[in-house]
């Protein structure tokens, strides 16, 4: 649904400034992945969400700026924190959010959940819940693109809290040697669960831990989708040309806790206020556009057409059944 | 129209918390995302955001009232030009329910069962030769790799030095760089590049120095190739091999001498075979490859120089799943697998010179078990006694003989008899090491208290 009234990319590629289609564009998706997640919350709330949910209100602009400058084919897999990756990716909202709630309409019938989701058709990769082990499976989407000898890149999001895990500098190391054509995008959001990032890693400048393998680090404003856009523009660039890995520090802030249940005593109010009242990349952009001479009514359209596909999303989620006892014991294993 | 704003639940199991704090009040515009109040209980403190934009209107639950049902309207949303004594129009209905049925307890039968196949014969493949196990995987990869472009082999010394127990001899030569990759000594690193790059539909043969290093990465076997096809609801699939020596060797200490085929038989999700004889290994060797699935392939480092003969055919593949009659008996049945399949058949033919027929089963694949063959031969014989070099707890002897309780206890004359190797880590010295693994006498001895 949300294709239909998407405004589209409109050019003016590598340039920092967005065209106005594009900013627009930008300003949709972003729009729908943070009213996709309140509403994600509220029904969790409302206990039809169960189990983990990690929401990605704040960290809208990675994600968009990012996929603004994939191309078809290009694969993509990240942490348990996806829902905003599968959106930007194009994935169904309804088929999201039927998931989230457990039903037969959920991209995996299911049996996946929030964290586990999957979508052959717009290389998404998943959605994986152990810290990290998404980063040498990224690899291997990486290394299948190149032994195909495709131009495809696969762009590997996880976290600062992963950003220390061994497997993360075995996955450097195998992208480097073979020259993988590897997007690391690692989204510091600051907290680790409930540990700063200061209190958990020794390197202070993340952007930089694939310098002892050559790979080129950069470091960007996570907060403005600009920048993003035109960083990930520079970063796919170089992958695709086949000089191998980048790594893509995102700055970015999640407003929520670590998960549904998480208390948020380790951070002040404060400093989430602050974020938000003068950060807030959605915000940013909607100045831009009225700044741009955009009429506030486009912008309140684009909000109704959102709240129309999340709504519908929800209702989905809620109206389609759950799984048939028999899906217990399919998909197990490939039946040949 | 006015919404309600209803208690939210801070887990699936809360039930009931306290209002703490009202962070806005009647008349307040509200927009999606603002946070409007907090919520407590006695383990955690969250935030109630907005969902819609609107003006606050009638507060139904002051704050510091305690135990608030989840659910309960505690607030009203008011909609553009709407009046503050304006209510919902209509309760929200069922939908706001969990639709959570939990059955009482698991369904009784634990999986679909299969319907019963009767036993077919083994195919006669005709003429054969002697080789080693070693000569009969590398002749199954270099067919596989040359049958299929998306094939390829990855590990530890694979390539230039042909392999650190030479399986893989001479494969580089024939397929060159790109198909036969070394890798660093990083498991968990090229084992993830490996399964990642099988999601996309190649078919990576990832060779491990011993098994024992898989345990490097056993999170990325067990939780990313075994449970992707599941989690996906079947959109992807991970066609990869995980092959290399399992068990004991010969005097290399607890950490290099272990069975692993209990742990990755105990997962749904993937395939686990163990190869005795050459044949074994060069047909479901072959088999492994192209299956769609994950399958962990269990050899053996003593087996690797051995010689059997093999079939020549060029065609020659073994069903996984299938397990294999070696020795026809009628007094006891003797489940075995890898190695301990021809310290069984020694063990038949001593008891054989004292008057007892044992038949000798070859279980070849682990997971799924054939327990057709095993449970129709204890319908013959009466009497089981299994073996395995692995520890006895939680082992494949316990699962075999679970399973021939289930299908066959009323044949049964004996309780099923377990040799195993012994519950400890293995030792180092020689006459200790020769103490913890299973010989031919503890399976005679085995044998002789069922029989």
């Amino acid at each position: 649904m949300s294709n239909e009234t998407d405004p589209g990319l409109g050019g003016g590629h590598n340039s920092r400034a967005m065209t106005e289609a594009d900013l627009k564009h930008a300003y949709y998706q972003m729009v729908l992945i943070r009213r996709f997640e309140e509403r994600s919350g509220q029904l969790y709330g409302m206990g039809l969400i169960g189990g983990f949910c990690h929401l990605y209100i704040g960290q809208e602009a990675v994600v968009v700026g990012i996929q603004m400058e994939l191309k078809q084919g290009d694969k993509i897999i990240t942490s348990y924190r996806d829902h905003g990756q599968m959106l930007a990716a194009g994935m169904d909202p309804r088929g999201v959010m039927a998931e989230l709630t457990g039903r037969e309409g959920g991209y995996s019938h299911g049996k996946g959940g929030s964290m586990h989701m999957f979508s052959s058709e717009k290389h998404f990769y998943g959605g994986h819940g152990i810290v990290g082990a998404q980063v040498s499976l990224g690899i291997g989407l990486a290394f299948a693109n190149k032994y195909r000898g495709t131009d495809e890149v696969s762009v590997t999001y996880y976290g600062e809290g992963a950003a220390n895990q061994g497997q993360v500098y075995e996955s450097f190391n195998l992208a480097a040697l073979h020259k993988l054509p590897c997007l690391f995008v690692l989204e510091n959001n600051r907290y680790g669960m409930g540990t700063s990032v200061e209190r958990a890693s020794a390197s202070k400048a993340l952007w930089r831990n694939g310098e002892p393998w050559g790979i080129p680090g950069m470091y960007v404003d996570g907060m403005d989708v600009q920048a993003v856009r035109a960083a990930a523009a520079e970063a796919v660039a170089h992958c695709r040309a086949g000089k191998g890995p980048v790594l893509l520090e995102v700055d970015t802030y999640r407003y929520r806790g670590h998960s549904m249940s998480d208390p948020a005593k380790y951070r002040q109010r404060s400093e989430v206020d602050e974020i938000r009242k003068n950060q807030d990349p959605i915000d940013r952009v909607r100045r831009e556009l009225l700044a741009m001479g955009v009429d506030e009514h486009e912008l309140k359209a684009m909000d109704e057409q959102v709240k129309a596909v999340v709504t519908d999303a929800a209702a989905f989620a809620q109206a389609s059944p759950e799984p048939d006892p028999s899906e217990l014991w399919t998909d197990i294993l490939v039946e040949s | 129209m006015a919404t309600e704003i209803l208690m939210p639940a801070l887990s699936p199991t809360m039930k009931e918390g306290k209002v703490a704090r009202w962070l806005r009040k009647p008349g307040d515009a509200i927009t999606a995302g603002d946070v409007i109040a907090e919520i407590e209980t006695d383990k955690a403190t969250m935030e109630v955001e907005a969902v819609d934009e609107g003006t606050l209107g009638q507060i139904l639950v002051p704050e510091g009232t305690e135990n608030v049902a989840v659910n309960t309207p505690i607030a009203v949303l008011l909609a553009e030009g709407e009046d503050a004594s304006a209510m919902p129009a209509a309760a929200p209905t069922a939908a706001a329910k969990p639709a959570v049925a939990q059955p009482s307890c698991a369904p009784s039968v634990a999986a679909p069962a299969a319907a019963p196949v009767a036993p077919q014969p083994e195919k006669d493949w005709g003429e054969t030769t002697e080789i080693t196990v070693r000569e009969a995987l590398r002749d199954a990869m270099a067919a596989e790799l040359a049958r299929d472009e998306d094939v390829f082999l990855i590990g530890e010394e694979v390539a230039q030095y042909q392999g650190a127990y030479k399986v893989s001899q001479g494969l580089l030569d024939q397929f060159g760089e790109k198909r036969v990759i070394d890798t660093p000594i990083t498991e968990q690193g090229f084992t993830g590049m490996a399964i990642g790059a099988a999601l996309t539909g190649l078919k990576p043969i990832v060779e491990f120095m011993t098994m024992n290093f898989a345990m490097q990465a056993i999170d990325q076997i067990i939780n990313s190739a075994a449970k992707t096809r599941y989690m996906s609801g079947g959109q992807m699939s991970c066609p990869i091999v995980f092959r290399g020596p399992n068990g004991a060797a010969a005097r290399v200490g607890a950490q290099h001498s272990q069975c692993y085929a209990s742990w990755y038989g105990h997962v749904p999700g993937l395939k686990v075979v163990a190869p005795w004889s050459a044949a074994d290994a060069k047909g479901l060797l072959r088999a492994a490859i192209r299956d769609p699935n994950p399958v962990v392939f269990l050899e053996n480092e003593i087996l690797y120089g051995q010689r059997f003969s093999c079939p020549v055919d060029e065609d020659f593949i073994l069903p996984i799943g299938k397990a294999k009659v070696e020795r026809e008996g009628r007094d006891v049945t003797i489940v075995a697998f890898s190695i301990m399949v021809g310290v069984a058949l020694e063990a038949a033919a001593k008891l054989a010179e004292q008057g007892i027929e044992a038949e000798v089963i070859n279980l070849r694949t682990i997971r799924p078990l054939d327990t057709q063959t095993v449970v129709d031969s204890v319908k013959k014989t009466s009497r089981l006694v299994t073996v395995e070099e692995g520890w006895p707890f939680a082992g494949i002897g316990a699962e075999v003989a679970m399973q021939v309780i289930e299908h066959a206890f009323d044949y049964l004359d004996a309780p099923p008899v377990r040799v195993a190797g012994a519950d400890v880590p293995m030792p180092f010295a020689a006459n200790l090491e020769k103490l913890a693994l299973p010989n031919t006498d503890w399976i005679i001895n085995a044998v002789r208290q069922v029989v």
